[in-house]
């Protein structure tokens, strides 16, 4: 057990390590550019708050000559006269990166006024938490009792609902049930606000309530596009545990077809269950890019969309580093999970 | 894994309703495909983000349909482009009339009227407008002479309702209407009843003559456009673009990003995956933690970036779906190939000296057929959904008029804040179709290889 934990641990650092070099290799280029441009900005700005320094020079070349040393011994310290490429670089970028210090960002700031791509960050990752882990808990939760459900059942009525609600709801982009949505319950019948960020401050006390009621049309969708291939795939795993000789054994015992369902059948169905449950969970924080933009959620993902649409290099980055990371401790936390319920993965075969 | 004869899976795939409905929809899609590449040009087509182009439609326009459930009909946009031509002259004077009949059945003004014209000449022929309404009432719109030129020469126009002298002449003809004009436009006096401010329905005519001392004078080409608020089979958005042809067109579209991205991609999962569990030890390992990086790579996160950094072109977009898109297939055909690889044919094919590549090719990758059409119509769904989304966020290739492009335009014109429902509603209809076509013949074909599903 515990090589097996090491080997996994060992593997996902690796994948993170490798997320982050491709990461920085396709924005690296540009990072460069407008940080040079920083540079060249500050050192302006730094000469013009001073008067002193403009008048001590006699031509404007010897003054622009002035700028341009000044300029350059700043990238020299900060290491940009090499290109982004050089391992240097790379490892000091991907060293503070490890660490979440991200630096500050060009333009975004947090609600807070931060430019600290840490703060921007972990000020909008709750809120994601928030809506999504909601959905998903509510979703699994919808999901296991309708698969079993209809898994007891086959071929009945329930079992063909689901069944076609999870077919058709899964071909159906949820932004555009999203953008349905707004259509009609914040225009057409005016119950819900179609911007998902409240209007007041976050220092007020109505807030939680504001956000709560901000967050039902967003948690209304997700949860309606969501529930049905949950179920369905519920189903699915139980119809096949049913199947197995053990159950067919209880039930010529005579035990009854409720009980082998919600304890003998649903704990032999948890191994795949609770991985895809710990998947979807950190999914739901990446997957929610479009879905935030649609409803203006304020959280990771319109952050991303805002980030991208600016070209915010430092927060790509960082928002990037973090879904990763949770990414990855969830795929991990699966995969233990998967080896303590069946353990026949933990041998390695 | 089950071993079953093509035949017996296409008996069994036309025996299940929901293949049958799957590819009856694939067929309308496809027939739908070959209509719009056939029917509508390509350059209409490309022309899609020229607004020139575009500058004869009315925005914002309902589909025409909508006046069938209607009871109060909406004006229909119309654009009147044969005009009867009669000549007439009289000594010097020639006299060129243009005729445009409009038969006016609805129960609102139009938006504005606007003449479209260009015109051959010498010298400054002289151009009246005039429209002869059901009533038989005359009215005087606009005369104005052209600019003048010594040598023959072209000149074009347009005429607008809005125009000052249009107002300023009706203004002198207000003894002929019962009520005041106050701040009413040019087209609610022209198609207003004479009593009250009510449209008058019936047969108008709108006259241009074109007086000229030369007979040399004509009008080329001229369109009068009456603007209206409904248009097309599926209306307009906000550009004046005419979104049937944005739907038509996307249809090809979505289809070719799904097929390909989705074809593309299990071959490349079942060709990896048989090939290391086929070949197992060091290699199988090597391939599989590759394969684990690829997974856990956020995937709408780096085709965000792929897309901001390298390029939106449809085709490169196609290949970063394509990276994303192996990984599952790969894992579920290694361990598929790991139980293949025991059987015993597959031990006498090896014993026999076969290549590697030959067993993978001859004897393997044949029993993964039926996992790999099922999971290729799983995928293409997916494929269509993420290049939808990318194009929604603004990140789609701007030169094709993708579904999720047109919802892009959509929310940025607000168009669900503006009630616009078909701006909205028919290209997610679209997208959630072509899903479903292939959800459907995908599950039919789970349930025919994984038969324990069925029961």
């Amino acid at each position: 057990m515990k090589r097996y934990v090491a080997t996994r641990m060992v593997t996902m650092f690796g994948v993170l390590m490798i997320t982050l070099l491709i990461t920085i290799s396709l924005v690296g280029s540009n990072m460069d550019t407008i940080l040079k441009q920083g540079v060249v900005f500050q050192v302006r700005s730094e000469i013009t708050e001073d008067p002193t320094i403009s008048e001590s020079f006699s031509s404007v070349e010897e003054f622009e000559g002035f700028i341009q040393s000044q300029t350059d011994q700043r990238i020299k310290v900060l290491g940009l006269d090499e290109p982004w490429y050089s391992p240097q670089r790379i490892g000091l970028t991907m060293y503070k990166i490890l660490f979440l210090d991200f630096g500050h960002a060009t333009f975004l700031i947090s609600d807070s006024g931060s430019s600290d791509v840490k703060d921007i960050i972990f000020e909008k990752l709750p809120r994601t938490i928030l809506l999504f882990t909601t959905a998903t808990i509510i979703i699994s939760i919808i999901g296991i009792f309708l698969g079993a459900l209809s898994s007891s059942k086959v071929g009945s009525i329930i079992d063909r609902i689901t069944s076609s609600f999870a077919i058709i709801s899964s071909s159906f982009p949820v932004w555009w049930i999203g953008m349905l949505m707004i259509f009609l319950f914040s225009f057409t019948y005016q119950i819900f606000p179609a911007r998902a960020t409240p209007d007041i401050p976050s220092s007020d006390p109505g807030y939680i309530g504001a956000l709560l009621y901000h967050m039902t049309l967003p948690l209304i969708t997700i949860v309606m596009i969501g529930f049905g291939s949950w179920a369905y795939l519920v189903r699915n795993f139980m119809v096949g545990i049913m199947q197995e000789d053990f159950i067919m054994a209880k039930k010529t015992i005579g035990i009854k077809q409720n009980k082998i369902i919600y304890t003998h059948a649903l704990k032999n169905a948890a191994p795949p269950i609770v991985t895809i449950l710990a998947l979807s969970l950190s999914g739901s924080l990446g997957g929610a890019i479009i879905t935030e933009a649609v409803f203006d959620w304020p959280g990771m993902g319109r952050l991303y969309f805002e980030a991208i649409t600016v070209m915010d290099l430092p927060v790509i980055i960082g928002a990037t580093y973090i879904l990763t990371v949770f990414f990855l401790v969830s795929i991990f936390i699966a995969d233990l999970l998967y080896g303590y319920f069946d353990p026949r993965v933990r041998t390695g075969q | 894994m089950s071993s079953l004869s093509p035949q017996e899976i296409k008996q069994e795939f036309l025996k299940s309703k929901i293949g049958i409905t799957g590819i009856a929809i694939l067929a309308i899609l496809v027939a739908t495909s070959i209509i719009a590449i056939v029917a509508i040009p390509v350059e209409t087509f490309q022309e899609w983000n020229n607004p020139s182009s575009w500058i004869l439609y009315p925005k914002v326009a309902i589909p025409i349909w909508v006046n069938l459930f209607m009871t109060e009909k909406i004006p229909e946009h119309k654009i009147l482009e044969t005009p009867n031509i009669q000549t007439y002259s009289q000594g010097e004077v020639s006299l060129t009339s243009y005729q445009f009949g409009l038969n006016f059945d609805y129960d609102d003004f139009p938006n504005d009227f606007i003449y479209e014209f260009t015109s051959e000449y010498t010298g400054s022929p002289l151009l009246q407008m005039t429209v002869i309404r059901p009533d038989g009432i005359k009215l005087e719109l606009l005369s104005t002479s052209l600019p003048f030129s010594n040598s023959k020469t072209i000149h074009s126009e347009r005429i607008f309702s809005t125009d000052e002298v249009i107002k300023k002449n009706l203004s002198l003809q207000s003894e002929l209407f019962a009520f005041t004009f106050n701040r009413s436009s040019a087209e609610d006096i022209v198609f207003s009843k004479i009593q009250t401010n009510e449209p008058l329905k019936g047969n108008y005519i709108f006259l241009i003559d074109l007086y000229s001392v030369s007979s040399e004078s004509q009008i080329s080409e001229s369109k009068l456009i009456i603007g209206g608020k409904a248009f097309g089979v599926m209306g307009t958005d906000e550009l004046r673009r005419d979104l049937a042809i944005g739907l038509l067109w996307g249809t090809p579209l979505a289809l070719f990003i799904g097929l390909v991205v989705a074809i593309a991609s299990v071959i490349m999962g079942l060709i990896y995956g048989v090939y290391a569990g086929f070949k197992g030890k060091k290699t199988d390992e090597t391939m599989m933690r590759f394969n684990d990086v690829i997974y856990a790579l956020p995937a709408l996160p780096f085709l965000i970036i792929l897309s901001v950094t390298i390029s939106n072109s449809i085709f490169l977009m196609v290949g970063f779906l394509m990276i994303f898109g192996w990984v599952g297939i790969a894992k579920v055909a290694r361990s598929m190939s790991l139980q293949i690889k025991t059987r015993g044919y597959v031990d006498a094919a090896k014993m026999m000296g076969q290549k590697d590549s030959k067993i993978i090719f001859k004897h393997i990758l044949p029993q993964l057929l039926p996992y790999a059409f099922a999971s290729i119509a799983i995928s293409v769904p997916a494929a269509i959904t993420t290049e939808a989304g990318l194009s929604f966020l603004g990140l789609g290739d701007p030169s094709f008029p993708t579904w999720g492009q047109i919802l892009h335009d959509a929310n940025t014109f607000g168009a669900a804040a503006r009630g616009l429902w078909w701006w909205i509603m028919p290209p997610g209809v679209m997208i959630a179709i072509t899903g479903l076509a292939f959800v459907f013949i995908g599950s039919a074909l789970d349930a025919i290889v994984n038969p324990k599903l069925k029961r």
